[in-house]
């Protein structure tokens, strides 16, 4: 088979660190190829090199055996390759046709008639299902991507290089998705498949690239390989995850929403009567599908954004309406979902981790730097986390960062734990100890509300799972009963369920 | 009747430079680049229009010098804010104190030992209903405020929405990233747009000295190129909206204008009747302020790394 596309010993630096590091790389016609890594591996980089996004600093590339240079994008679609960028290339106020055609209409008047007519004959051709006068804006995440897909196969893609596709997608979008691939394989559309997901890569590839620290470990065929020898490839170590390993007794409400309503930052409803109870010593996790809801239900539950109506119940305590302190004080703790709005970067690991106790680090009018420091110090120890108390937080690692956030919060022994999103971004080893150290909260006795994206992580920690769409809680289940499918059909709003929990 | 009509004709004409600038500060802010050099920009032309015209005789050469001088001053600020990528606020600033010094340094230089501000004869207005009631009044105008109103808004409209260029124009302003990944170069759509815009707004400030004043003085623009720039909020970024916002706001010059002539005798100085465009402006901005959406990408400079 030939190689259509080859990228040899490609080094890609930026400032000091060494994205790519001699990256050999090739794609063969008609193939779908897995860039696997975990995150920081250097996969983006090296698509959006062959893409024309980054230039490398030493390596050639070759496509269809000729030696190319390939400056920008314009130059890469000239040479037939299309790519799917991980935060999507789209904009949000133009219509289908509009995005499918911007750059390659071919005359300067614009003909909305005809342009949509192409396009509706392009999606056709391609099978893929979608509405050209629609607005962008108003498309769900899989949406936007067949249009993504669609554009890059408008511009005449023969390879398409998709960058984690599937991060965004319900399991049954991923499957559309999967199909989709597999019909414009068998048409000769070569694919890279990048991801850190095992499971995709056995389900849809024939090839996978290795990537660990900007270098290649290995390229091998998929049948000739095993999930957990991949595992092993892309970590250096033989297993991964941490789940749940008993079943526990869960003990009196923790935390209670009784029929809670909030409004988004557009003032439309984004929680519509939630019904739910966090028991002591129990994980409750929300699925669901980003933008459901999530961001505000934890923003609710911490003080930061006044639900419209209900009550929420910390124990005994009626802490509707209260300020952010007021939920801190009455035991409730949580971890910020944007580690970088998390902490000030300027300041040091020791100023973060008491910023929201000075009170307790001061003598008379000054602070007590030393006590201060003594306590960063036993803290830094106790969750491990590598840095010194007087390091700029912002020289930090993603992973060390989510630790000092933890910390902060976890020090104070809450009665209940809101987590969202605590492992987005983290790689494999950061996320281990995260999910750690939410099941010893669980054990100790906290109640814990895991907000999160990734189903895989709901499954593994939750003791019981209810999954949100469109600010509802469509179902309610114990995660020994749960299946990914089930819960799919749930988070795509496809079956739901009245939930009333108190 | 007749003050209805005089102020109507009045309103077009003062709305003329405004709704040029405007126009200007409507294509770089659809590319995504707020240009504070409007206010500038507007002098610079105003005087490189007055002064061309003055030497060569020709109101046309004025013009054209003027335009192709507000050229210019885009290409400068495009240089800054987006291939240097300074912020647009102080790039915008810069460029307007720049112009400002340099016009005002200029005409000193040429005209600064005369006793009496130096004046030309400025553009006539046409009269093509002639005599006919109302209609002849009302369509007393100079050429530019004809060409403004009929060519360069709608043009303008037309080629937002309904070329490629637009499109592309539109969506750097909302999403430079997409339009790279399509191939499109994010760079030459805003030096465009940049380009554009600067020779509007120098248009606007020559139809001041050429047309309306047929001279050049310190304060010909006193702020207008401001209130261009909220104007375009106004009218949303659609060029027919900020046409409407252009004639409520030279609507209220002309009124205010006729208001100071009558010389009627009230208890608050007339300079509160100057302030009144201004303070309607305003207020038409604080009312239609709040549902703007604004170009997503506008303030941010573009960088792929
Ligand atoms: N534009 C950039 N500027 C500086 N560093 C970058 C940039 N893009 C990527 N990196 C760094 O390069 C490394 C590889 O990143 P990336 O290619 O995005 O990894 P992956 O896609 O595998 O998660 C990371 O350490 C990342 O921080
Ligand atoms: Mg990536």
């Amino acid at each position: 088979m030939d190689n259509i596309i080859e990228m040899q010993a490609i080094t890609k630096r930026f400032g000091p660190v060494i994205a790519n590091r001699e990256v050999n790389f090739s794609l063969r016609q008609g193939e779908v190829h897995a860039l696997l890594g975990e995150n920081g591996a250097g996969k983006t980089t090296l698509m959006r090199i062959l893409y024309g996004l980054y230039h490398p600093d030493e390596g050639m590339i070759f496509v269809r055996q000729q030696a190319v240079r390939i400056h920008s994008p314009k130059d890469a679609i000239a040479l037939g390759i299309g790519m799917v960028t991980q935060h999507f290339a789209l904009v949000p106020t133009l219509s289908v046709a509009e995005n499918v055609v911007l750059g390659f209409t071919g005359s300067f008047r614009l003909r909305y008639a005809e342009i949509e007519e192409q396009v509706a004959a392009a999606a056709l051709r391609f099978g893929i299902d979608i509405d050209p006068s629609a607005i962008v804006g108003n498309l769900s995440v899989g949406q936007r991507q067949r249009v993504e897909i669609l554009k890059a196969l408008y511009r005449n893609a023969k390879v398409l290089i998709l960058d984690e596709p599937t991060a965004v997608l319900t399991p049954q979008e991923v499957d559309a998705l999967f199909e989709t691939l597999r019909r414009l394989q068998k048409e000769g559309l070569s694919v890279v498949f990048i991801t850190h997901k095992l499971d995709e890569v056995m389900a849809i590839t024939d090839r996978v690239t290795v990537l660990r620290d900007g270098q290649v470990i290995e390229t091998v065929e998929t049948a000739h390989t095993s999930p957990s020898a991949l595992a092993r490839m892309m970590v250096g170590r033989e297993t991964f995850g941490v789940s749940r390993r008993s079943s526990m007794e869960a003990g009196a409400p923790a935390l209670q929403m009784v029929g809670l309503h909030a409004l988004d930052d557009q003032n439309m409803p984004a929680l519509k009567n939630i019904n739910l109870t966090v028991r002591h010593g129990e994980i409750l996790g929300i699925a669901g599908v980003g933008g459901n809801g999530q961001r505000e239900l934890a923003e609710t539950l911490s003080g930061v954004r006044p639900p419209t109506a209900g009550r929420i119940l910390v124990g005994e305590h009626d802490v509707t309406g209260g300020s952010p302190a007021d939920f801190t004080a009455a035991g409730v703790g949580r971890i910020p979902s944007d580690r970088h709005k998390g902490v000030v970067g300027e300041l040091s690991v020791a100023e973060n981790l008491t910023l929201e106790r000075l009170m307790e680090f001061t003598k008379g009018m000054t602070l007590d730097r030393a006590a201060m420091l003594a306590y960063a110090e036993d803290l830094i120890a106790q969750f491990q986390i590598k840095a010194r108390p007087t390091d700029p937080i912002r020289t930090l690692s993603g992973g060390n960062m989510q630790k000092v956030l933890l910390a902060r919060v976890l020090a104070r022994n809450p009665k209940v734990v809101i987590a969202p999103q605590p492992t987005r971004g983290l790689d494999i080893g950061a996320t281990d100890y995260v999910r750690e150290q939410l099941l010893a909260q669980r054990k100790r006795g906290a109640g814990v509300l895991l907000i999160s994206e990734d189903l895989d992580e709901i499954l593994a920690l939750s003791d019981r799972i209810a999954v949100i769409y469109e600010g509802e809680i469509v179902g309610l289940l114990p995660a020994q009963e749960a299946t990914a499918e089930q819960l799919g059909l749930m988070m795509a709003g496809a079956v739901k369920e009245e939930v009333n929990d108190v | 009747m007749d003050f209805i009509v005089s102020l109507s004709a009045a309103t077009l004409r003062v709305a003329t430079s405004i709704l040029l600038a405007a126009i200007g500060e409507t294509y770089t802010e659809r590319a995504g680049v707020l240009n504070l050099g409007i206010e500038g920009t507007m002098f610079f032309g105003a005087f490189v229009g007055f002064y061309v015209a003055d030497i060569s005789g020709s109101l046309w050469s004025g013009l054209l010098a003027a335009i192709i001088s507000g050229i210019l001053a885009g290409l400068l600020m495009a240089l800054f804010s987006v291939s240097f990528g300074v912020n647009q606020h102080v790039s915008g600033l810069g460029l307007t104190l720049l112009l400002s010094g340099l016009s005002l340094y200029a005409f000193r230089l040429r005209y600064g030992g005369l006793a009496t501000p130096p004046s030309i004869e400025p553009f006539p207005q046409l009269r093509p209903f002639g005599d006919l009631p109302i209609l002849g009044p009302l369509s007393e105008q100079y050429l530019l405020t004809y060409l403004t109103f009929l060519v360069i808004v709608p043009l303008a409209w037309w080629i937002l929405y309904y070329t490629d260029f637009g499109l592309k124009l539109r969506a750097v302003g909302e999403n430079p990233e997409a339009v790279d990944a399509a191939g499109v170069n994010v760079y030459a759509i805003r030096y465009a747009a940049l380009a554009i815009g600067g020779g509007l707004m120098a248009a606007g400030g020559a139809f001041l000295s050429l047309a309306q004043l047929g001279a050049f003085t310190h304060g010909i623009v006193s702020g207008r190129g401001w209130v261009a720039i909220a104007l375009v909020i106004f009218g949303n970024w659609d060029p027919f909206k900020v046409t409407l916002g252009s004639l409520i706001f030279g609507g209220t010059f002309a009124l205010q204008l006729r208001l100071q002539a009558m010389g009627l005798q009230l208890p608050i100085p007339y300079e509160t009747f100057l302030a009144l465009p201004y303070l309607v402006t305003i207020l038409a901005l604080v009312l239609a302020g709040r549902n703007a959406s604004y170009p997503a990408a506008l303030l941010k400079p573009y960088r792929r790394e």
